[in-house]
């Protein structure tokens, strides 16, 4: 009790400071009655006009000054000492770098009854704007050459609050002809959180190519995700020495359900059909090589 | 009754005549089973205090984990001091290769004293000792913690309890200081790196198939047109009880804190947030709370069955135990992923059952600052809206880079309402705009001009930013002359809450009690929602101003604030 007395008495003795300031505008104010119990859970001026009891700024307001062009430790501690503090301070908050390497494709391919590995990963190195980008896709025959591979050196900057601008080079590594190329295209995520990514690549013998790829994590549980996928491979032009045709080349569709034992750490099963179309399967067709077909898959998803 | 506790009384605590007092090794305060802050203190030589930075093991629920704690302990020692008396403080700094500091929260001290290196002074480098020394000019529930790196995430943070030079205005019996943090045994850049290389990384109370087919949270419908804006509704905490093991007092929820009371007493528990990331909802199942202070300072009694708690708040409540039976002190994460979990009890050995997680909350329309209640059809003129959820109209000043993923478009004065997930749980929840301050303000003069200030962000990037430029972008200081009195609104373009906290002041929430304004250092800024205060720049220096999230910080959620005399204006 004595503290309710205590209180409620220092509520009481309040008011008569609040003398009017001059130039203040004290109309609204009306709001000094304390309560009885000391409580404030219903007092009239929680729910009541609120602007009316706090003063408003003037019609005309003053500007704001000029930001000093000294620092007020550097007084203190000397410009010195501060310098690099300062400096490792503004880096510290908002200014690191860091990376990401992740495959999204890491598996084992069973195609009646042969057997084949195929990747497709990337990783950054970077802030949040600015970003060096290695991107790498392929896939083979146990035991054979690789059969088609790639890298990508790309530069990478933010260009909205989803999708990044990539521009670089690619290499090809797998048999036959190798090709270097330019490559411009743009990675991110789409509504409806697809990830998608579109790339024009132009060889050093002029030819124009152009990839598409998306896919979609399908939460069933927390931890249980189906990810669809496709990859869609376009040519400008025949390019008969890497038997590509003009138009619409492969298409690649894929099923897998991962079970993320961490958010690192996926393993998967699936499925993946591919097919290669158009003019692009006539030349497989020419050189007596299948056109595709559907595979089981199984591997890692996996990120660090 | 029970001879067994020691009993702490006012009367005791008033006879502290010791100005500066430092608590031992493993504070009484924080001890698994605590009588309450001890009744005399073991000082450290007058107003002389020192505390020491290092690397330890913290054992929780059994489970060992590397931290940093002041003084061998987690939290640090409780500091206690007097309103009135001058405090040395020396940091020694025995962690092997990187810097240190110790930001005093909520004090009012000399820019050069305030603990943030390249602020306010170059840090303390490993192996090296500075000492801080200030008078202290105010009373009150505050706390302390480091400013360097992530160091905070770690255990190096500690309470401040500052009793006032005359009698305590809120009378009590027995106290208790509950300092509530979250733990992680990953390495606080790991999780900083972790969030930044996948959005959503710790939550795992995600929406999924599974949930649609059962009928839980969100339809198909609005889980189509969240979907479309790419924007997940159950990120409510970007770090979560997937990692966190949520502490009072340093010690997790199968720990079993104990404080200690005589039913009938009334009881005043100093709440303090230390956590990094981590808001908190707490009640006490079986007693009502009055809330009598807020950020340090009194504020009229307002009597709560829950209130939230954002980071580097505190909140002193007055409970009065009748019986004689343990109640359990719940603090339930935000997000509903975890608890922190203590025991009030009468005597040692009682322990209260904690209740089980309520479900998360999903965010709504209006935390996405799209307030349709608020439109009135017959005054607004709908032609001049413009609803999209990144349209520049809507903020004409802000650059819209890749950090700006959306700008309120209908942002709301939301202090009247519960924190985020409250708002159905039954009872009194608290609300800003229950706070009334007891005294009033020192300065009520109407403020000369008003400044707008953009929370933005980029969930899927990491990215945060003061009206959408990281600090590392940003050169010049936001500039005050001494002495003005100057209108600021927080406008909350993100579905995240920002905890922000000025360094060197308090303001006046703008919340309808006039002269007697509730003054905080810390306020929290609900998603989608906007906060003003009034702010009389009166601390010549230069301050930092941020969120309290301490990744939102470190990704770039910072400014410095200067304040200089008009001559050199």
């Amino acid at each position: 009790m004595k503290a309710l007395a205590c209180i409620a008495a220092l509520i009481a003795v309040a008011p008569a400071h609040a003398q009017t300031t001059p130039g203040m505008d004290m109309s609204g104010h009306q709001h000094h009655q304390p309560a009885p119990t000391g409580d404030t859970s219903a007092h009239s001026t929680a729910s009541s006009e609120k602007v009316s009891t706090d003063l408003s700024p003037p019609g005309t307001a003053r500007p704001a000054p000029p930001p000093p062009a000294d620092h007020a430790a550097d007084a203190v501690w000397g410009a010195a000492a501060m310098a690099p503090a300062r400096e490792r301070m503004h880096h510290e908050h908002g200014g690191m770098r860091l990376h990401q390497i992740l495959f999204n494709l890491a598996e084992v391919q069973v195609r009646r009854g042969r057997e084949g590995y195929r990747w497709d990963g990337e990783g950054w190195w970077g802030g949040d704007i600015n970003r060096l980008v290695v991107k790498s896709e392929g896939e083979a025959r146990f035991g054979r050459r690789v059969e088609a591979a790639e890298v990508q050196f790309l530069y990478s900057r933010a260009i909205g609050p989803y999708y990044d601008l990539q521009a670089g080079v690619r290499h090809d590594l797998g048999a036959g002809v190798r090709r270097t190329y330019a490559s411009i295209g743009v990675e991110g995520l789409a509504p409806y959180w697809f990830e998608t990514e579109g790339t024009l690549f132009v060889s050093d013998e002029g030819d124009v190519l152009a990839r598409a790829e998306a896919w979609y994590d399908q939460r069933i549980t927390q931890r249980l995700v189906l990810q669809p996928r496709v990859e869609l491979n376009l040519a400008a032009q025949d390019v008969p020495e890497q038997r590509i045709g003009k138009g619409l080349s492969t298409a690649e569709l894929g099923l897998r359900l991962r079970y993320e034992i961490r958010h690192e750490f996926a393993p998967y099963l699936g499925i993946s059909w591919d097919r290669k179309v158009g003019r692009t399967a006539d030349y497989a067709r020419r050189d007596g090589d299948g056109r595709g077909g559907a595979a089981a898959v199984f591997g890692v998803r996996g990120w660090f | 009754m029970n001879r067994d506790i020691m009993t702490p009384r006012r009367r005791d605590i008033l006879r502290i005549g010791a100005a500066g007092a430092l608590t031992a090794c493993w504070p009484g305060w924080a001890a698994a089973v605590s009588a309450g802050v001890p009744v005399a203190p073991v000082s450290t030589g007058g107003t002389d205090i020192e505390l020491r930075i290092a690397h330890q093991m913290l054992r929780i629920g059994g489970r060992a984990s590397h931290a940093i704690g002041i003084n061998g302990t987690v939290p640090g020692p409780l500091i206690r001091l007097r309103e009135g008396q001058d405090v040395r403080l020396t940091v020694v700094n025995d962690l092997p290769d990187e810097d240190t500091s110790i930001h005093w929260h909520g004090l009012l001290l000399p820019f050069q004293m305030d603990g943030v290196p390249g602020i306010s002074f170059p840090g303390i480098r490993a192996g090296s000792r500075f000492t801080y020394e200030f008078p202290i000019r105010q009373s009150g529930t505050y706390w302390y913690h480091s400013h360097s790196g992530l160091q905070e995430q770690m255990g190096h943070y500690g309470p401040i309890v500052i009793d006032p030079a005359g009698a305590d205005p809120i009378a009590h019996d027995r106290e208790h200081v509950i300092v509530l943090s979250d733990h992680s045994p990953i390495h606080p850049h790991t999780i900083f790196q972790r969030l930044k290389q996948q959005g959503g990384y710790f939550n795992y109370q995600k929406q999924t198939l599974a949930g649609q087919l059962s009928g839980r949270d969100q339809t198909a419908a609005e889980r189509r047109a969240w979907g479309k804006m790419r924007m997940d509704p159950t990120d409510i905490s970007d770090v979560t009880g997937s990692t966190y093991t949520y502490l009072v007092n340093g010690r997790g929820p199968a720990d079993g804190w104990t404080a200690l009371f005589r039913p009938g007493e009334r009881v005043r528990l100093r709440f303090i947030n230390a956590s990094a990331m981590t808001i908190f909802n707490v009640r006490i199942p079986g007693l009502r709370m009055s809330v009598v202070a807020t950020d340090g300072l009194p504020v009229r009694p307002v009597t709560v069955d829950e209130f939230q708690i954002a980071n580097a708040e505190t909140y002193d409540v007055i409970v009065t135990p009748g019986d004689d039976r343990a109640y359990g002190l719940v603090a339930e994460a935000i997000d509903r992923s975890g608890m922190a979990f203590a025991t009030l009890a009468p005597r040692a050995g009682l322990r209260a059952a904690a209740p089980p997680l309520r479900r998360r909350p999903v965010v709504t329309m209006k935390d996405m600052g799209m307030d349709m209640s608020a439109m009135d059809p017959d005054m607004v003129d709908m032609s001049s809206m413009h609803m999209g959820m990144r349209d520049s109209r809507n903020a004409p000043a802000l650059p819209l880079g890749p950090g700006v993923q959306t700008i309120s478009p209908m942002p709301a004065d939301r202090t009247a309402e519960p924190g985020q997930g409250l708002a159905d749980v039954g009872g009194k929840v608290l609300v800003y705009t229950d706070l009334v301050a007891a005294d009033r303000n020192p300065d009520v003069r109407a403020p000369s001009r008003k400044l707008e200030i953009h929370l933005t962000g980029n969930m899927e990037r990491y990215m945060w930013a003061f009206d959408g430029k990281k600090l590392n972008e940003v050169k010049d200081p936001i500039p005050f002359t001494a002495g003005e009195r100057v209108r600021i609104t927080l406008i909350n373009d993100t579905m995240m809450n920002h905890p922000i906290h000025l360094h060197g002041h308090f303001f006046e929430l703008v919340t309808g009690h006039g002269d007697y304004a509730p003054r905080k250092h810390t306020v929290n800024v609900q998603p989608g929602g906007m906060v003003t205060f009034d702010l009389t720049a009166n601390a010549v220096g230069d301050w930092a101003f941020h969120c309290h999230m301490l990744y939102h910080m470190h990704a770039g959620m910072m400014r410095v604030v200067s304040v200089r005399p008009a001559a050199a204006a």
